[in-house]
């Protein structure tokens, strides 16, 4: 049997090591687009700061890792087409590989706004180790550095660009920061804690082109006028936002969401919605052809519906329940949580599945503006369903345990509703003293 | 023979020697608010729950680590965070149902217990062997361990 794995990611990785451990015999081809071993994107903010090396990022350390488990590992391969009748798959150098099951991985890549300008230098993506290159060669100290988007991964990124001490702006489309993580009075928190560390947030705003900062100079009195910040010598860029107003700017950070890489299976055959559809056996609509992490739209806990979750926990459990069922398990997935935390230039938030509450359901919410601190829950019937928290780090798992368990709050849930910080206390004695 | 901590509860008195132990051998300062193993208060009920790491079999934490900076010490069987692989993501935080593993933003690394290298200071604190370190196959875990399968995200299908 030879298993292909397509995607050298989180899921892809465990996939390829779930095979082995189920599959002693099966010989195993991971692939990765990239000029480089398996990494998390996810270490890329902290390659950012400093606080790693590349090889931080790194999914697996010893460099002997995948040889020594029999996984044959190549890079740089990307894709181009895939033919199911023949289990082919083409690729960008005019190589193919055959496989008997395969397992699509291959995660998502940045979305491009069509914005004019974003092609020029000093404009990146933050995504890849050689975006991440780039990035440290011109986030200088001081500079002036705009970032488009402040959402899940936006916010990542402007807490590593922080990091680096320059001078930034984050410009959001949308009413508020993290808006598919935070609810209106949460983001609003975010928002001011990262104004009060020095950072413009501006929400509810677009830009609408960038140029050359030569080229603006020429409209002389009127360019200046429309500035709240004079231009200084490291400024290459100008960043028109729809509000009027121009920034100059070193560096123009992009991250206005990210979409699945399915370009390549265009004549598979493949169901695609958002993402790949797959089956809680992480099967997609074609034969032996497998999908899970960023790519795939898979079964939700919380919704009982499919979606794309693109987070690193549901990309490593997809990687696992697939390569059992390629290796012949029959594991139905009871579906991956929704679940985020950020941490913002020092002030950790994370939401926990049906965070926005339910029809019919029961809240509690607690605000403390003074001290940024926030908390929300949000019940069916006496069951956690999903849950808000800003300032909260200590046991802020059990939030996720309470949720996916189900379990049954009983009396516990009028007394979390009188104070929901005894979050812990309700799950002990739901679980311990019961 | 692996060894696991055995809680048991109804002989905690809640003196909290095993925070003040705890946090001194971990992070060198009597602190409990620093120490790894926590005991809850039921004041109501007058009971005590000293709570930590069941090291589960599961290992949600080190299966979400994208750094590959949790590992199994094989000789205690502990899931221990390596602070040097350790980026501070926090993601173990979210996906361990416990509660267990957190966040330490004095050293923008995570925490947990990883059984002090298998001589336990909280167990060798408790003055009341409400904590022991004993044979894993008599532990008093099978209620937390059916639990976290509770959790488990897939279930095997005839």
């Amino acid at each position: 049997m030879h298993y292909v794995v397509l995607g050298a990611g989180p899921s892809g990785v465990v996939a390829a090591e779930t095979l082995r451990k189920t599959d002693p015999n099966g010989s195993i081809t991971l692939i990765g687009g990239e000029n480089e071993p398996p990494y998390s994107r996810m270490a890329i903010p902290y390659v950012l700061t400093g606080k790693v090396q590349e090889a931080g990022t790194y999914l697996r350390k010893a460099p002997d890792h995948f040889a020594a488990r029999g996984i044959e590992v190549r890079t740089n391969a990307r894709a181009t087409s895939l033919m199911p009748d023949n289990k082919r798959i083409d690729f960008a150098d005019g190589s193919h590989l055959k496989y008997d099951r395969l397992l699509v991985a291959t995660g998502a890549r940045p979305v491009r706004p069509p914005i004019p300008g974003l092609d020029l230098k000093g404009v990146h993506h933050c995504w890849t180790l050689e975006d991440a290159r780039n990035i440290i060669k011109l986030a200088e100290p001081g500079t002036h550095v705009v970032l488009m988007g402040a959402g899940f991964i936006g916010c990542i990124v402007l807490e590593a660009l922080a990091a680096r001490g320059v001078q930034l702006t984050v410009v959001e489309m949308g009413d508020r920061m993290v808006p598919r993580m935070m609810n209106p009075t949460a983001g609003t928190m975010i928002r001011r804690w990262c104004e009060a560390k020095g950072i413009r947030v501006l929400t509810g705003t677009r830009i609408k082109s960038l140029q050359n900062v030569a080229a603006e100079k020429s409209r002389g009195i009127f360019g200046f006028l429309k500035r709240k910040e004079p231009t200084v010598a490291s400024d290459t860029l100008d960043v028109e936002l729809d509000s009027g107003e121009m920034m100059a700017a070193h560096l123009v950070v992009v991250s206005a969401g990210v979409k699945p890489n399915v370009d390549f299976l265009e004549n598979s055959g493949i169901k695609i919605d958002r993402g790949i559809m797959v089956d809680r056996y992480m099967r997609t609509s074609v034969n032996d052809i497998y999908a899970a992490g960023d790519v795939a739209q898979g079964y939700d806990f919380s919704t009982k519906a499919h979606d794309v979750h693109a987070i690193q926990p549901t990309a490593s459990e997809h990687g696992r329940i697939a390569a059992m069922n390629m290796a012949g398990h029959n594991i139905q997935y009871n579906g991956s949580l929704q679940m985020n935390v950020l941490d913002t230039v020092g002030l950790i938030s994370s939401s926990f599945g049906l965070w926005a509450g339910v029809d019919g359901g029961d809240s509690i919410e607690v605000v403390d503006n003074d001290n940024y601190k926030y908390l929300s829950l949000q019940f069916e019937d006496d069951v956690l369903v999903g849950g808000t928290a800003i300032g909260l780090t200590q046991h802020v798992g059990v939030l996720r345990g309470l949720i996916q368990t189900g379990t049954k709050l009983g009396p516990w849930k009028a007394k979390l509703k009188a104070d929901p910080h005894r979050l812990m206390e309700a799950y002990i004695a739901r679980t311990h003293l019961t | 023979m692996q060894r696991s901590l055995n809680i048991d509860p109804g002989k905690c008195t809640g003196c909290r020697q095993c925070e003040m132990a705890c946090s001194y051998e971990k992070e060198g300062a009597f602190n409990p608010s620093k120490s790894r193993i926590k005991v809850f208060t039921f004041d109501a009920e007058a009971r005590f729950v000293p709570y930590t790491c069941t090291q589960c079999a599961e290992a949600w934490c080190m299966q979400a680590c994208p750094v590959d900076a949790i590992k199994v010490n094989l000789a205690t069987g502990a899931k221990e965070v390596h602070a040097d692989l350790c980026v501070g993501c926090k993601v173990c935080t979210i996906a361990c149902p416990f509660g267990t593993i957190n966040y330490n933003a004095s050293s923008g690394k995570v925490q947990k217990c990883d059984l002090c290298e298998g001589d336990p200071a909280c167990a060798k604190a408790c003055p009341t062997q409400a904590i022991t370190y004993v044979d894993s196959n008599w532990t008093g875990l099978d209620k937390m361990r059916a639990w976290a399968a509770k959790t488990d995200t897939g279930s095997h299908v005839n």
